[in-house]
């Protein structure tokens, strides 16, 4: 049986739909992202689970116990906010005692959780310092302490890292999936970033207009996008449409160009398909006098974005532009402007019926 | 290290600014050190006077606990209310807003004549007694005062998310209320408090119509009568409102505030 479970809950804000129905289950240590745009809604269902807003219908179960009517202040949720919330008129110290002065823990075992939570999260010498004197990344490390101190059933951060910069940012979020590995505590987390959801759950749920689009491991999330949107949310992806060609041999066509695509087996002949193509698996060759193999796209490099240890390429082809990632060290013999081949794996490729994607005029490649 | 320069203008202007100020304080001084037979410099009788006169004690005491009173019935009454306001229902900010400027616009002659016929019927222990009635109506007189400056108080934190960060720590309501956000408004309720102060110590209007006897209606009859104490009273009553100004900067220094904070963000 699941530890926190989110049952068919939904929430209105007036004639907006702000949760549609969502059911998602964790289990003991388990750490969910839920991850989607400004106004999917996640936020609005991370406030519920914290018990700052009631559900219009729905429950939410924690240990097999409903706890949907319950106040906020005695649900035993450890929360960390996406605005510094730490108590300008207390210490770092006192900002994480705060919670066992309410439980009236003694004193000593109180002194000692605050040494050890400062110490876990790396600030055990910051522990007389008021807010104002902490930069954004210890106030939110403090503000981790404080949630972690009470012992909370589970953990929620809502965006603790986006007001701060990348660097401190990339660093958090890992001192944040150690900490929750170490101390095994059940954590729901929310973010619209999905470098973040990705690198550091267990799960990720994206969501979009109040409803799960998907939810699974970040590897499924990333490898087999369930539905358009999420193919179009998670990472960047080549979008290509087509129509099935032949369901026997997986054979469809784009514009002028048929390729083949394991996925497209079994479909019916005719029916529009969204052949989604991530950049890494587009194998690049310069084309020699217009030749080209099979299953390839055709096109010219227009433009170069170095992304590290790899270099992004934008092709113009026929029909629509294409991106494909390829190593920095190789980027030298596929310079601007020239023709260049574009194979299309046949294994790596996923495929969804278009009747699932709102009409569009041609093929993209979005990010 | 680099000397800081003062221009000559800013020196002209803080000295007429000054003078301003201190000329009038300084020319009742010496008022008020006048001797009562030859009407020269100088002498303390104006002072020893006012000192030994039992009315000067009793009245700035009725209007020194009035004071207390009407601070402590404003707290109660508008700290809870304007931080639900902020909280819950912050589109009535601006009926608030517009109500707070009622004892601004309403002239307390025709505030207090509309309060006593309010009252009238009442039970003689409030309609009939300074800490009953009139501090009913001081409370309307310090509404803007005390209003305005929580009201900024709360603008300068982040109320709902203080809020659910004490609540999502265990702590209820009422804890919430005294630990969490009144100490971050504490310099605004001092400044709401010490203004309500100054405005209750020199009321006279509502105070000599409805026939109590305070500490201005008391400067009123020594200002009839006798000139020289009337300015040492005057006097005595800016010491007051200082005493109430240097102890809100004595209380809020050193302390981090909210604007700091932000500062920090």
């Amino acid at each position: 049986m699941a530890y926190l479970e989110l049952q068919g809950l939904r929430r209105h804000f007036g004639p907006v739909v702000a949760l549609d129905g969502i059911d998602v289950s964790l289990d003991t240590g388990e750490f969910l992202s839920l991850l989607g745009p400004s106004g999917c809604g996640k936020t609005t269902a991370l406030r519920l689970v914290a018990g700052f807003d009631r559900p219009d219908a729905g429950s939410i179960v924690i240990d097999g116990k409903n706890v949907t009517r319950v106040s906020p202040n005695r649900r035993d949720m450890g929360m960390v906010f996406q605005a510094y919330s730490l108590f300008p008129n207390l210490t770092a110290e006192q900002n994480v005692e705060f919670g066992l002065r309410i439980r009236k823990n003694k004193r000593a075992v109180r002194r000692k959780r605050v040494a050890e939570l400062l110490e876990l999260v790396g600030l055990g010498h910051a522990g007389k310092r008021y807010p104002h004197q902490l930069s954004g990344g210890m106030q939110q490390r403090v503000a981790l302490a404080r949630a972690l101190a009470i012992e909370p059933r589970v953990l929620l951060l809502d965006e603790p890292l986006s007001a701060l910069d990348a660097k401190v940012r990339v660093q958090l979020r890992e001192e944040i999936r150690r900490i929750q590995t170490q101390l095994g505590i059940t954590t729901l987390y929310v973010t619209h970033d999905q470098e973040e959801a990705l690198s550091i759950s267990d799960h990720v749920a994206v969501m979009s207009s109040g409803r799960i689009e998907q939810l699974g491991t970040p590897s499924e999330m990333y490898g087999a996008p369930a539905t358009p949107f999420v193919a179009e949310f998670i990472g960047t992806m080549n979008r290509l449409q087509a129509v099935v060609v032949d369901g026997a041999s997986g054979e469809v066509q784009h514009g002028g160009t048929r390729l083949t695509v394991d996925a497209a087996r079994g479909r019916m002949k005719g029916e529009r398909v969204l052949v989604l193509v991530r950049p890494e698996l587009l194998e690049l060759e310069p084309s020699i006098d217009g030749d080209r193999g099979e299953n390839t796209l055709t096109g010219d490099v227009i433009t170069h974005t170095f992304l590290g240890s790899v270099t992004r390429l934008k092709i113009l082809g026929r029909e629509t532009e294409y991106i494909a990632d390829v190593p920095t060290a190789r980027v030298d013999s596929l310079p601007i402007g020239l023709a260049v081949n574009a194979r299309v794996p046949a294994a790596g490729t996923r495929l969804l019926s278009l009747s699932e994607e709102p009409a569009s005029d041609g093929s993209s490649a979005d990010s | 290290m680099r000397r800081r320069w003062i221009s000559p203008s800013a020196v002209v202007w803080l000295l007429v600014a000054a003078a301003f100020f201190l000329i009038p304080l300084i020319a009742t001084l010496l008022f008020s050190l006048r001797k009562l037979e030859t009407n020269k410099c100088c002498s303390g009788a104006a002072y020893s006077l006012i000192i030994h006169d039992h009315q000067f004690w009793t009245t700035i005491r009725l209007s020194f606990l009035l004071s207390l009173e009407t601070i402590a019935i404003s707290l109660l009454l508008f700290v809870p209310t304007v931080y639900w306001v902020h909280l819950k229902m912050p589109r009535l900010r601006p009926v608030l807003g517009f109500m707070a400027l009622v004892p601004f616009v309403v002239p307390p002659i025709i505030l207090v004549v509309g309060l006593l016929n309010l009252y009238r019927g009442s039970p003689s222990w409030f309609y009939a007694k300074p800490y009953g009635f009139l501090a009913t109506a001081y409370v309307i007189l310090a509404f803007p005062y005390m209003y305005f400056a929580l009201d900024a108080g709360f603008r300068s934190i982040d109320v709902h998310t203080l809020t659910e960060a004490s609540q999502s720590l265990g702590a209820s309501w009422r804890t919430t209320l005294m630990r969490v956000i009144l100490p971050n408004i504490r310099v605004a309720a001092l400044g709401g408090s010490f203004l309500t102060l100054a405005i209750v110590m020199g009321e006279f209007t509502m105070a000599s119509l409805s026939a109590f006897n305070t500490f201005p209606t008391y400067i009123q009859l020594v200002n009839e009568t006798q000139p020289y104490e009337a300015a040492a009273l005057s006097l005595l009553s800016f010491l007051i409102v200082w005493a109430a100004m240097l102890a809100l900067l004595f209380v809020g220094r050193g302390r981090p505030r909210p604007a700091q904070m932000a500062a920090t963000r």
